[in-house]
């Protein structure tokens, strides 16, 4: 153990100072290393140069017991700091002893689809979440608010997506906090294609799309796991969504009405969900304006589906005995 | 892949040779956690049954632990994983009462395991987990989590080995799925504990990892009264 950490008072290589300066007498000077760590911890220290444990009297016994615990749990003071392994190779090791071979199955969420017109931007998602063969939640949310027009959506590991959007999220806020300005759509996908390019090739799965509205109007931006962050009009992310692109490319015109925009994105997500066996439940559909975003309908797909076998004229419905059970 | 032996009594040559090393990180202990939210309380069951492969460890192992007054967390699994999984847990809930000067809330309690679980992302802790809690309103509240941490809130969700064949009849009669003409009515801490029983009797026959007894425990604002239910011991 290095000496630094026992020094009262000192934390990664902050100044101590001797007394607590207001932050509007000095223009806080910002080292490489608190842009590097991202925590809040740090943004504190920045700009009032207090360390935030300086409070906190702990004996050499115990504080070894806080690092050990911090080992394990890294995680909740630096957010990107995932404990890797050094093994490799898990997968050989998914066997125990009694020959019995154990099934690690994370959440998977499946289609999902965003797409821009002249009213703004739709994002729809279907609600299912499978493990391996089994379905760990119907109502899983997958369109995830990051802040008040911010959207994130999960396909993907729903772990991956959860969890990394929600670091977004902290981002994005201190971006806000200390530009005093709201993060635009570009910078935002940016930063969370930055973060899980240091895990590539690792394993992670996430397909997300970040919709919001910035100064150049709406933006709508795929970005996943492999290192891929572009810019688009349209996007379909997920299991379902070869389906949901045939409903959406044969409806989809710029200058649509909100109506009609949300019934595109509703049926083209009904469709996936029919077809598709990894997605179901309830389809949401939500509408990013200039003033935010905002919930539209939440459906469950089972009602969808009667209501638009109603919608069919009574002659082309297919009855039983001619065509068999459908 | 296939997994090369030493035959017994194999020529060893004087260098050595490769040697296969084994090393299993995991394994599965069974078990099954069931929990139920009403509009007031909380119900957590688990059964007692430890076990590995064909053994039983012991019958007396109850899956529930309490966090605080008014949090329960039921984890089966790959039961080390589980008791580290714990400790850790129950070691950063204390580091917060000290710092805050209260207890967790469950909403609280859940994002923390959350990220909990999704720090071992590459190295996963084997375990399935459900939490449940009342929240700060007193309203009754379950989170069920996958092995790396992605939680959803709901009414009522079962873990473990038996859990895939509790969960159906639980949004039947919880949840009234696939009902037609039926009437929800709010419900009880005596008819949670009734289904609860039921479940677990039906879940023990038709899976060898459960069994022995159930525990049930029931969180309301005036505490957690526990009761032990017997089940097969086959």
């Amino acid at each position: 153990m290095s000496k630094s950490h026992r020094m009262r008072g000192t934390a990664d290589g902050c100044r101590i100072v001797s007394k607590i300066v207001p932050p509007l007498l000095f223009t806080p000077k910002l080292d490489c290393k608190s842009f590097d760590r991202f925590g809040s911890n740090m943004a504190l220290q920045a700009v009032c140069r207090v360390p935030v444990k300086a409070h906190t009297k702990l004996d050499l016994a115990e504080d070894e017991t806080l690092e050990d615990l911090k080992s394990v749990s890294s995680i909740l003071d630096d957010h990107c700091s995932l404990q890797i392994p050094r093994i490799n190779g898990l997968e050989n090791f998914l066997t125990d002893e009694n020959g019995k071979e154990m099934k690690i199955h994370f959440a998977h969420g499946t289609t999902t689809l965003a797409f821009k017109y002249n009213g703004g931007v739709i994002v729809c998602a279907d609600s299912r979440a499978t493990g391996g063969n089994y379905i760990a939640s119907q109502e899983v949310r997958k369109i995830i608010p990051i802040n008040d027009y911010l959207l994130g959506t999960m396909a993907g590991g729903a772990a991956d997506c959860t969890y990394w959007e929600r670091v977004l999220a902290k981002q994005c806020r201190i971006y806000e906090l200390r530009n005093r300005e709201r993060i635009s759509v570009a910078a935002a996908s940016k930063l969370l294609a930055n973060m899980v390019y240091n895990y590539k090739g690792m394993g992670l799965s996430m397909g997300v799309m970040i919709v919001g509205w910035d100064k150049r109007g709406p933006g709508l931006y795929y970005v996943d796991t492999d290192g891929t962050r572009t810019p688009g009009r349209l996007f379909s992310v997920g299991s379902g969504s070869l389906f949901a692109y045939g409903v959406l490319d044969a409806g989809y015109r710029p200058d649509l009405t909100d109506q009609e925009a949300y019934d595109l994105g509703r049926r083209a997500i009904y469709h996936a969900t029919y077809r598709d066996a990894a997605s179901g439940g309830i389809i949401r559909v939500f509408h990013m304006k200039e003033s935010g975003w905002e919930r539209i309908t939440e459906e469950d797909c089972k009602d969808l589906h009667e209501r638009y076998a109603a919608e069919k004229p009574e002659t082309s419905r297919p009855s039983d005995e001619k065509y068999g059970v459908l | 892949m296939s997994v090369q032996t030493m035959q017994p009594g194999a020529r060893e040559t004087a260098a050595g040779g490769p040697r296969q090393r084994y090393f299993y990180p995991y394994a599965d202990n069974g078990g099954t956690v069931v929990a139920i939210a009403g509009d007031d309380f909380v119900v957590v069951a688990s059964d007692t049954r430890l076990s590995s492969g064909y053994s039983i460890y012991t019958r007396d192992q109850k899956k529930t632990f309490q966090l605080s007054e008014r949090t329960i967390l039921g984890s089966t699994g790959c039961w080390c994983d589980v008791l580290t999984m714990t400790k850790v847990l129950r070691a950063r809930m204390q580091m917060y009462r000290h710092e805050h000067n209260k207890a967790m809330s469950t909403g609280a309690v859940a994002q923390l395991l959350s990220t909990m679980l999704y720090h071992k992302r590459f190295f996963p802790y084997y375990v399935s987990n459900v939490l449940a809690g009342l929240d700060e309103n007193g309203k009754g509240i379950v989170y069920h989590y996958d092995p790396v941490g992605h939680h959803d809130p709901g009414k009522c969700y079962t873990g473990g080995s038996g859990g895939a064949l509790i969960q159906p009849l639980l949004d039947n009669q919880i949840n009234y799925k696939n009902q037609e003409n039926v009437t929800p009515e709010p419900l009880t801490v005596k008819k949670t504990v009734s289904i609860i029983k039921d479940v677990f009797t039906s879940a023990c026959e038709r899976d060898i990892y459960t069994g022995d007894a159930v525990a049930i425990q029931v969180i309301t604002k005036d505490g957690i009264t526990e009761e032990l239910f017997p089940l097969r011991r086959d």
